[in-house]
């Protein structure tokens, strides 16, 4: 409404200033908005958490009293991390296998469902849906269930196979610490599948049919035809499928948070930072510290994206 | 104790007037919650009245679970039909009211918030984060020990904290098994090692033992460390004047580790409540915990069937005499928006109505007071409250002894890597010493 008046204030000036007039007062105002706005959230739920975790990462804060109460230590949070801290290589690593088993396994294995359901065997709703219900289902109840099934003494899998060192062992899924990431890890790639699969499905349904068609009267193979003609052809997807599997990997949490508190075999870096920051213990200093860690692991992944798509587009248009 | 009954206990005042009162308080309460309503109404009611139920008290809590949520609402009824003052609770999760803790009390806190004593209370009140009490405590004082006056006071010697109840930790076992059995209660170290090797050769699982929440193995560190070294060295381990890497602590670990052959399947991977179950169903013959056990043991005739005795002696200079019986209480926020309610409802807490009412509901804990009424005491209660009475001296767990962060983001760990690794004490030892210093800053 605003707009149409200044609109029409505007178109009553002499034509000299019809530059300026065209951005009227109204204009102007949605201008500021339309910048101001964005500006105002991503500046203030990006870049100033960030750019104050790095700061916070160089001092040894409780999380107590004013500013004036926060003293500089240099880096002494990042050389304690790396060298007394005994959970942080364990949790970096887990991290890495996390991303190895979603890359290896739970995305190729959505891939898979994707193009199965794609073929339109009979019941692939069906199918769909039960492949999407992990996704639907928060993390943490994905956690629950792990523990249902896996717990020891009461979990499904204990009490319905005997174990294989005979009766009186018993497996402990949960609790042994070089068994436990393995098993939380089947949990993480059953949901990862079926986030997987639906992307890849949206994009197999949008893809040329006739792509296909050619490339079976060339006499392609299955297998060939997907990895020479559809895989390419689906690049978009691709780099969007391959962002999910890292992102996924670098912000798992829930699933441990929920089983041990992430301890025990399962730290993540994402626990590290919690248990140091919202606990109790608020060491902000040094959880930011390892914040800082995960945010520059986080940036190999997002540079590469952006090289990826920006640069090459850049590439296509000069 | 039979001077407090007729004056407080709401059974002796006759019904019909307590029905009146009731009626009042929910009329008054639901017309105020209407706003408007509230302002025409209260001409009709007498200004006396207006007066004695007027203000309100908030109240943080952590006391979640169904049966001390229940205890506490019990309690503060009676605080309101005594007062008039009437309370809000806010209950939140038990584990996350802890872990949100600072950011709560430097935000909008309640006017009194539950909490624990120990270190735990004391790093909060020296943080000023927390309202100091004496007044509170010039009527409490005679009602309470020498040693729960001391633990309710801050580093700076004044008082922050009015105890509710504490509980035991010992060693749990079932009356039946024992008997059945034929086994002994162990005095010694080597007594006690020898039941459990007994009770395995009988198939029982000899010692119950679940760490996958990570804090319960803290309990069985404490236990022996006091044992070994005395409740001065344990204490100033704590705090964080002794160091981790002395010989005194690795004797720790390697009393720590002839236990472990007698330990439940799986630890790591279990809760403390399926631990309780082992026990339950006599699988188990002896469980280390904290007086809630008997949480799970909800049928009457397996809790009457709940026995504990002290963890036994290791170091005859010590003897038994350090007990491990956590405090659970209430303090004030900083700047509480009713000081006089919050101080009116932390008397209150500290009477033996308070406890008794609250025991009533909740009965696998010991009341502070001295005058706290133990007749409704069970059997196990009543020798809970012997058992800390009779402790030479009292420690509240390691995660209320120490620093908050080095309880969570070292020892936790640290006890889990020893029990996964029982032999790597050298390094386990200096790995905790470099994180203490770092934390401590000595």
């Amino acid at each position: 409404m605003g707009v149409d008046v200044a609109a029409r204030v505007g178109a009553g000036r002499p034509p000299g200033h019809r530059r300026i007039a065209r951005l009227s007062r109204g204009d102007r105002v949605a201008v500021a908005l339309m910048v101001g706005i964005p500006f105002v959230v991503v500046g203030g739920l990006v870049w100033f958490p960030t750019i104050a975790s790095i700061l916070l990462s160089f001092t040894n804060w409780d999380g107590i009293g004013g500013v004036s109460s926060i003293h500089w230590i240099g880096t002494q949070n990042y050389r304690q991390i790396a060298t007394i801290y005994p959970p942080f290589w364990p949790a970096l690593e887990h991290n890495l296998y996390w991303l190895g088993a979603l890359a290896v396994v739970g995305t190729p294995f959505g891939i898979l469902l994707a193009y199965l359901i794609d073929k339109r065997i009979r019941g692939t709703r069906i199918y769909q849906s039960i492949f999407f219900l992990p996704v639907v289902l928060a993390p943490a109840i994905i956690g629950l269930i792990a523990e249902l099934i896996l717990s020891p003494t009461q979990g499904l899998i204990n009490n319905l196979f005997e174990d294989p060192r005979g009766p009186g062992h018993i497996t402990d899924w949960l609790g042994n610490p070089s068994l436990n990431l393995w098993a939380v890890l089947v949990f993480a790639c059953w949901r990862h599948a079926g986030y997987i699969m639906i992307l890849y499905l949206a994009g197999l349904k949008a893809l040329d049919p006739s792509l296909r068609e050619a490339a079976a009267i060339d006499g392609a193979g299955e297998w060939h035809a997907f990895r020479t003609v559809v895989f390419p052809a689906m690049r978009p997807i691709n780099i969007v499928v391959a962002v999910v599997t890292v992102i996924e990997s670098l912000r798992a949490f829930d699933i441990v948070y929920v089983i041990n508190n992430g301890e025990n075999g399962l730290e993540l870096l994402s626990v590290l930072i919690t248990d140091n920051i919202i606990g109790e213990a608020s060491r902000i200093g040094y959880g930011s510290a390892i914040a800082v860690v995960l945010l520059v692991v986080s940036i190999v992944p997002i540079t590469l994206f952006v090289w990826n798509t920006f640069g090459k587009k850049n590439e296509a248009a000069a | 104790m039979q001077e407090e009954r007729p004056l407080f206990d709401p059974d002796a005042l006759g019904s019909q007037t307590m029905t009146r009162r009731a009626a009042l308080a929910a009329g008054v309460g639901g017309l105020t919650a209407l706003g408007l309503g509230a302002a025409r109404a209260r001409g009709a009611v007498p200004t006396a009245l207006v007066q004695q139920f007027a203000g309100t008290v908030t109240l943080g809590s952590n006391y979640s679970d169904p049966v001390p949520k229940k205890a506490v609402a019990n309690m503060l009824a009676k605080f309101t039909k005594q007062s008039g003052t009437s309370v809000k609770v806010n209950t939140v999760d038990h584990n996350t009211f802890q872990e949100q803790i600072n950011s709560y009390l430097q935000g909008r806190p309640d006017d009194v918030f539950t909490w624990f004593a120990g270190y735990r209370m004391q790093f909060f009140a020296q943080k000023g984060l927390a309202g100091e009490i004496d007044d509170v405590w010039q009527t409490l004082k005679p009602q309470f020990s020498t040693a729960l006056q001391n633990a309710s006071k801050g580093l700076d010697g004044h008082f922050y904290f009015v105890p509710i109840y504490n509980y035991p930790w010992a060693v749990f076992y079932r009356k039946s098994v024992f008997k059945q059995h034929g086994y002994k209660v162990p005095k010694t170290w080597d007594q006690f090692l020898a039941l459990a090797k007994q009770m395995k050769s009988d198939g029982l699982i000899p010692i119950a033992f679940t760490d996958k929440d990570g804090w319960p193995a803290m309990g069985t560190f404490d236990q022996i460390n006091m044992r070994t070294n005395g409740y001065d060295f344990h204490i100033n381990l704590m705090h964080g004047k002794e160091g981790w890497d002395t010989p005194q602590v690795k004797q720790v670990f390697a009393h720590w580790r002839e236990l472990l052959p007698y330990y439940s399947q799986a630890p790591l991977g279990l809760t403390w409540q399926e631990g309780a179950l082992q026990l339950l169903n006599k699988q188990a013959g002896m469980f280390l915990l904290g007086s809630f056990v008997g949480q799970q043991f909800t049928k009457p005739a397996d809790h009457a069937d709940l026995d504990f005795f002290a963890f036994p002696e290791i170091n005859p200079k010590y003897g038994q005499d350090a007990v491990e019986a956590p405090i659970d209480g209430f303090m004030m926020a900083r700047k509480p928006k009713n000081r006089d309610g919050a101080v009116a409802l932390l008397k209150f807490i500290g009477s033996p109505t308070a406890e008794n009412t609250y025991l009533a509901t909740d009965p696998n804990d010991v009341g502070t007071n001295k005058h706290a009424s133990t007749a409704h005491y069970s059997v196990l209660q009543r020798k809970a409250a012997q058992y800390i009475a009779g402790a030479k001296q009292i420690s509240q767990y390691m995660d209320r002894d120490t620093r908050p962060d080095f309880a969570s983001t070292v020892m936790i760990p640290s006890l889990q890597k020893f029990l996964n690794d029982p032999t790597g004490v050298n390094g386990l030892v200096k790995s905790i010493q470099k994180q203490k210093k770092a934390i401590f800053g000595t």
